[in-house]
């Protein structure tokens, strides 16, 4: 379909204005390309990362210490799995097609969350990526679920009801942790010693440094700064941290009353780019992991359609 | 039909309760009818939401354009008398 010059103005404003008045934008309906190819980015980064971060978890499955904790563990990676798809169908309504985001994402082309590429080896890992990653990705997703474009915010309503718990049972983990023996409660302190400055990156960079905000935010992508976000997970966090017992390991953290917020040390992100660059502690682990479970499935794959296909010769046969 | 190499795209409808209509849930690719069911409750129901599910492959769906939106939807505009509101009710008439 190819419009005239004039018809693309009125066609712009149309949804610029429609965008403004909190109008929700359907699969169907026009939207400018840069739209389009925002949220597919977008969209399928996130279904990507949902993907990838089965393995952090998928991890310690087996070695779980008690039922109570492995069926949990179990269903929270499944949900993930569930997640994954929910946001690829998403992303398909925009008119990409899931080979093309499995190929982008094996080549290394699409990009996930780096939070994914940092390691798991102890079994409080587990806790606090439930606590802290779940809790920085449900402040990151909730203003999500009233994106303008229909699909993606349908999407993020059902993650982000499932979600919840995975954020409870990481801080019950924690909370058990914390209870126990004085070795236990060392394992939870240094969990959050590796995973706390990592969670905080998650927000991305400044606001200053951000590449799509003012345009996602106008398109009612985004509703809030990544600093603003980043705030208000740092604020619910250090509480959650205090009722724990634990310390958040940075020497610069303060209440600041004035602001009514807890004032943080310096982010570091060189590190941060280094990570999103590919360099992170399990970057390449994770893509060669996918990739493995990728290429072993591909007999699956083959033999359901050579079914399907054997399924419904027969049936032609029959009706012939 | 599959295309390519990919599985086709099913639209899955659910309905939550007894009494209420299928609604659209989302969407997901399987290899036939019978694996869009069982991928359907696994990805849409588990926690219960569903009692009973539709899977439909996308490309049966015959849909409206939004670009002809007000050409299709015009006729209805102008149609007050539709509305009960439309009609005047006496004071005092009660029940109507």
């Amino acid at each position: 379909m190819s419009h005239s010059e004039n018809e693309l103005a009125e066609l712009g404003a149309a949804f610029d204005a429609n965008v403004a008045q909190e109008k929700k934008i359907e699969p169907k309906d026009w939207m400018p390309e840069a739209y389009r190819k925002t949220l597919v980015r977008q969209i399928s980064q996130h279904a990507h990362s949902e993907i990838i971060g089965m393995q952090p978890e998928g991890n310690w499955i087996s070695r779980a210490p008690t039922l109570r904790r492995k069926v949990g563990l179990l269903a929270k990676v499944q949900d993930e799995a569930g997640h994954g798809l929910y946001l690829y169908s998403a992303a398909e309504t925009l008119g990409t097609s899931r080979d093309q985001m499995d190929a982008d994402l094996l080549s290394g082309k699409a990009k996930y969350s780096s939070i994914f590429n940092y390691p798991t080896p102890t079994w409080a890992d587990i806790g606090a990526i439930g606590w802290l990653i779940d809790g920085a990705a449900i402040t990151n997703q909730i203003p999500i679920c009233r994106c303008s474009y229909g699909p993606y915010a349908r999407a993020m309503i059902r993650i982000c009801k499932e979600e919840s718990f995975h954020q409870r049972q990481g801080f019950e983990m924690m909370n058990t942790l914390c209870r126990g023996t004085a070795e236990q409660k060392r394992m939870a302190q240094d969990a959050l010693n590796r995973w706390w400055w990592p969670s905080v990156m998650m927000f991305g960079p400044p606001d200053g440094a951000s590449q799509h905000s003012d345009q996602n935010m106008a398109w009612r992508i985004k509703r809030f700064s990544n600093d603003e976000l980043r705030q208000r997970y740092i604020d619910m966090t250090v509480r959650q941290a205090d009722f724990l017992g634990l310390d958040i390991p940075d020497t610069d953290l303060k209440w600041n009353e004035e602001s009514g917020h807890y004032d943080i040390g310096e982010i570091d992100w060189d590190e941060f780019w280094k990570v999103v660059k590919g360099d992170g502690p399990c970057n390449r682990q994770r893509l060669a992991h996918r990739t493995k479970a990728h290429d072993d499935g591909a007999w699956v794959r083959e033999a359901a359609v050579a079914y399907s296909d054997k399924q419904r010769a027969k049936q032609r046969q029959h009706a012939a | 039909m599959s295309d390519d190499k990919g599985w086709p795209l099913y639209e899955v409808f659910i309905r939550s309760k007894q009494g209420l209509a299928h609604q659209h849930a989302g969407s997901l690719h399987a290899a036939d009818d019978k694996m869009a069911l069982e991928n359907a409750r696994d990805v849409y129901t588990r926690r219960g939401e569903g009692l009973s599910i539709w899977v439909v492959p996308s490309n049966a769906i015959t849909a409206s354009s939004p670009l002809d939106k007000d050409m299709l939807f015009d006729p209805a505009d102008d149609k007050v008398y539709r509305h009960p509101t439309f009609y005047d009710v006496p004071d005092g008439v009660e029940t109507l």
